[in-house]
């Protein structure tokens, strides 16, 4: 069956193929109805969950598919909310004004960070994103007098969509989950793509693509830029849904909390962040009930993933389902990531 | 004039502290090809151990000899049972592992200490100013000015001179030659990553009256850190010499000349560099 | 008769070591190309320099009258110059098809299109198809390249070097560490490639050679020593005497 290489298809291969199609539809049927029967408290998680859905997706095209690890995803993403911000608390409220805006400014910052940080081999690209983002961080914390500093900017409104009341907690949601939906499918679209296809090779063997006749700098600007526009496409309704934004946006534990989100999952499939985000917000959820130590929790899960999970949460369900895998066997030697690029195969 | 030379004095005392952070990060990456993620979090906790040392004891100097000691002693807790199991893995996965440890580290200074801002005065005998050039100037600066040099020079030694310098050397050059001559590489790892870190504790600690010390610091330092490697070369001794001071030096004079773009001085020097030599001042290899 | 690969007094070092010096060649179109020589002669730098995998210390390289001089890989790649590796350089997870698919891509337009799915595309899994069966390789579509045989390998390598219908084409030891049969398998597949691409061959076997080769080239310690028909060649006191001085004999 004609599919982009490696197999990296959008769920991961389960059991039977009614395993298949049946997970899928309930998980839709769940998003489309919960909310209109179930509190708003229902509605409200899922509307976080959608958001770093889709921020994790972002990620995914980076880290799975294309095989660049990056440590500064918050950057698109709290750029892309800082715009939603400073626009809608200077008047434009029309959600046709600020998205598009937020994008172009999420996606101007990857691009710009790319730019410098995809020159650089191996382990300095690692570096320069980790670095670039904590600079944006640091733009947001020092200059109070735009961005107001450590306190943030509060009190964003939200956008004005004519036809729907986005003030309320339900019709934001399936605003979100529309827009999440769509931003899924395209993603989709271009793992299946020949585009989608040559990212793969990339990951694999970047030298021989190269000698192959891909021009393998500007393909890694092309991920860069579209998951930097799917992450200010999160980062712009993360800043209307929680209606208040502040430098930790941009900070580097918000980069490694959707890591840990991309690898929890899984990385080889897109669905697999997808549950990872809903995994880490659960988490995130119950631990803050208990205990500040968040972040070290966040931490401790970060290595156990590291540690222990070949290939995540959704690789393992693959597994648990019980079908054999046709052909395409886990790399034994394999960490939760694919290897980079630079690695090579023979270590 | 004597406004610019205390100024290029600061930048000094600032470059042998990142001197000390990057000579760390770049042995441990020289070796064993791992940046060091936790790195900023062992500086971190070297400082509140120096903190809680001075507050129980009385004396700088015990902290200065202690704090290391023990954030050596964590490096080990995370070198021998987290690292090591991950060596058959890719370099990725080691270093996403000491980025997880970054946020425990973290989150576990904060958890001990708190969050305010705290702040460790300079020994007796160093907390005054001594005139030079017709101005005061602190002598703590003076001080690790002088102690960051003799250090540095030790270590060069170390590593020329010793025997366990050349191991550590061959083992950088090539790690499996080295392991056949009979060499317990893995052992070697392990030394120089607690070596490692608790140059980044003994770092914390001197440079806690000068920066001092709260909640954040550790990935600022960490970021200005990574900025001095990729400048200076990462894995080479004058790399994390030379760029340690061209980066406190470039850090100084940026607050000082155009403040509201002190933030981006560095990046502006790290970018220049980039594009100039790829692979570092005195980086041999573009890895 | 325009040579289609002229390489004008190429030097590459490497600090101080002298790779190649002033290595001057000019292959024909159509010519089928060997470059032999003692192990160090600099055969695969030449290859990486003239490929861009290297840039040249001095020298110029032109193809088809234009030079690539200090060009990137893939730029070169694209104007019709492709080539093999000396060791074996696929994507190894994913299938011998899927890896010549890729390679047939390169050379089209198809990169650009970010919302088709590959399936809409067949026309890239058939020319690979195609490629793979040139190289008897039909059966083994579906196969990951890191199960594939080491022979296997080898042959993938030149199918998926074949997919931009490349004029020139560099195969850097194809018939190395394989067993007799598989050297004559390898050898028959080469001769059957025809003669719209060039083909420049390094080679240590030296039947392959003499089956293979219009003309033949020795490099020794970087330099060209010798250069012209199989029969010059085997007669040119100075190619024997590096062959015999170092212990490899020049008949196979």
């Amino acid at each position: 069956m004609n599919r982009a290489p490696g197999a990296r298809t959008f769920l991961p291969a389960s059991g039977a193929s009614g395993g298949r199609r049946v997970v899928p539809v309930l998980v839709a049927a769940a998003l489309l109805l919960v909310p209109l029967a179930g509190s708003r408290f229902a509605a409200t998680t899922l509307t976080e969950m959608l958001i770093f859905a889709i921020f994790a997706m972002s990620l995914d095209l980076l880290v799975g598919y294309t095989g660049l690890v990056s440590l500064g995803h918050a950057a698109p993403f709290g750029v892309a909310a800082y715009a939603v911000a400073l626009l809608s608390t200077h008047g434009s409220v029309a959600l046709a004004a600020t998205l598009p805006a937020a994008i172009v400014a999420g996606t101007a910052a990857a691009a710009l960070i790319g730019v410098f940080a995809l020159r650089a081999a191996g382990v300095y690209f690692l570096m320069l994103t980790l670095a670039f983002a904590q600079m944006a961080y640091a733009v947001a914390h020092e200059w109070a007098g735009v961005t107001g500093g450590t306190n943030g900017l509060s009190g964003i409104p939200r956008p004005v969509l004519p036809g729907a009341d986005l003030g309320g907690t339900v019709p934001f949601y399936y605003l979100v989950l529309l827009l999440g939906g769509l931003a899924a499918l395209v993603l989709a679209r271009i793992t299946g793509s020949p585009f989608g296809a040559a990212l793969a090779g990339v990951r694999e063997n970047e030298a021989r693509m190269r000698a192959m006749g891909y021009d393998t700098f500007r393909l890694k600007m092309a991920a860069f830029a579209i998951a930097g526009a799917a992450a200010a496409l999160s980062g712009a309704l993360y800043a209307y849904y929680n209606g208040f934004v502040s430098p930790d946006v941009l900070y580097w534990t918000t980069s490694g909390q959707v890591l840990v989100m991309v690898l929890l999952g899984g990385a080889r499939t897109l669905a697999g962040p997808a549950v990872g985000a809903a995994a880490v917000l659960l988490l995130q959820n119950l631990a803050s009930s208990y205990t500040e130590r968040w972040t070290l929790i966040l931490g401790a899960a970060f290595i156990l993933v590291v540690l222990a999970a070949p290939s995540g949460l959704a690789g393992a369900a693959a597994r648990l389902g019980g079908a054999r895998r046709r052909l395409r066997a886990v790399d034994p030697g394999a960490g939760p990531l694919p290897p980079a690029p630079s690695e090579g195969t023979a270590r | 004039m004597t406004f610019y030379l205390l100024q290029a004095l600061n930048g000094c005392a600032y470059g042998m502290l990142l001197f000390l952070l990057a000579a760390g990060l770049s042995l441990i990456f020289g070796l064993m090809e791992i940046v060091n993620l936790a790195h900023g979090g062992f500086y971190l906790l070297g400082a509140y151990l120096g903190l809680s040392i001075v507050r129980w004891t009385g004396s700088f100097w015990l902290a200065l000899a202690i704090a290391p000691l023990i954030t050596g002693g964590a490096g080990f807790l995370l070198e021998w049972p987290f690292l090591r199991p991950l060596y058959r893995r890719t370099h990725l996965d080691q270093i996403l592992l000491t980025f997880g440890f970054a946020f425990v580290l973290t989150d576990l200074t904060r958890w001990l200490w708190g969050a305010g801002v705290q702040s460790l005065p300079a020994p007796r005998g160093l907390d005054q100013s001594v005139v030079i050039l017709g101005t005061l100037f602190p002598a703590y600066r003076l001080f690790v000015i002088g102690a960051g040099a003799a250090l540095a020079l030790g270590l060069w030694l170390g590593l020329v001179r010793s025997r366990l310098g050349a191991v550590v050397r061959a083992g950088v050059a090539n790690r499996e030659m080295t392991q056949a001559l009979g060499i317990d590489v893995a052992a070697v790892f392990t030394g120089v990553f607690v070596f490692g870190t608790a140059l980044a504790g003994l770092a914390g600690v001197a440079a806690a009256p000068i920066l001092g010390v709260f909640p954040g610091v550790d990935f600022e330092i960490l970021i200005v850190t990574l900025i001095v490697v990729v400048v200076g070369g990462l894995g080479t001794f004058s790399g994390a010499f030379w760029g340690g001071l061209l980066i406190g030096e470039a850090e100084t004079f940026g607050k000082v000349l155009v403040p509201q773009a002190a933030l981006v001085v560095i990046y502006i020097v790290m970018a220049a560099v980039l594009l100039a030599r790829p692979a570092g001042l005195f980086g041999g290899r573009a890895r | 008769m325009d040579a289609i690969l002229s390489i004008e007094r190429l030097t590459k070092r490497f600090g101080g070591l002298i790779a190649l010096r002033d290595v001057s060649l000019s292959i024909a179109p159509g010519e089928r190309h060997a470059l032999i020589g003692p192990n160090g002669a600099g055969k695969t730098t030449l290859f990486n320099v003239v490929s861009g995998e290297l840039p040249p210390t001095a020298g110029r390289v032109s193809l088809l009258r234009r030079s690539i001089t200090g060009l990137p890989s893939h730029e070169i790649a694209r104007r019709g110059l492709a080539r093999t590796f000396q060791r074996n350089n696929l994507l190894f997870s994913l299938t011998a098809l899927e890896n010549v698919r890729l390679a047939v891509q390169a050379c089209t337009a198809a990169t650009r299109r970010l919302l088709t799915p590959v399936d809409r595309l067949p026309q890239l899994e058939e020319h690979a198809r195609v490629l793979l069966d040139r190289m008897d390789l039909a059966g083994r579509a579906p196969v990951p390249a890191r199960t594939l045989s080491y022979g296997e390998q080898r042959q993938l390598e030149v199918a998926i070097a074949l997919a931009g219908r490349p004029r020139v084409l560099l195969l850097d030891e194809p018939t190395s560490g394989m067993s007799p049969a598989e050297t004559a398998r390898m050898t028959a597949l080469l001769d059957r490639l025809g003669r719209e691409q060039t083909v420049v061959i390094i080679e240590h076997d030296m039947d392959v050679v003499f089956a293979l080769a219009d003309r033949i080239t020795v490099l020794y310690l970087g330099g060209v020593i010798a250069s012209g028909t199989p029969e010059a060649v085997r007669a040119d006191p100075r190619v024997q005497e590096v062959y015999l001085g170092t212990g490899e004999g020049l008949d196979g």
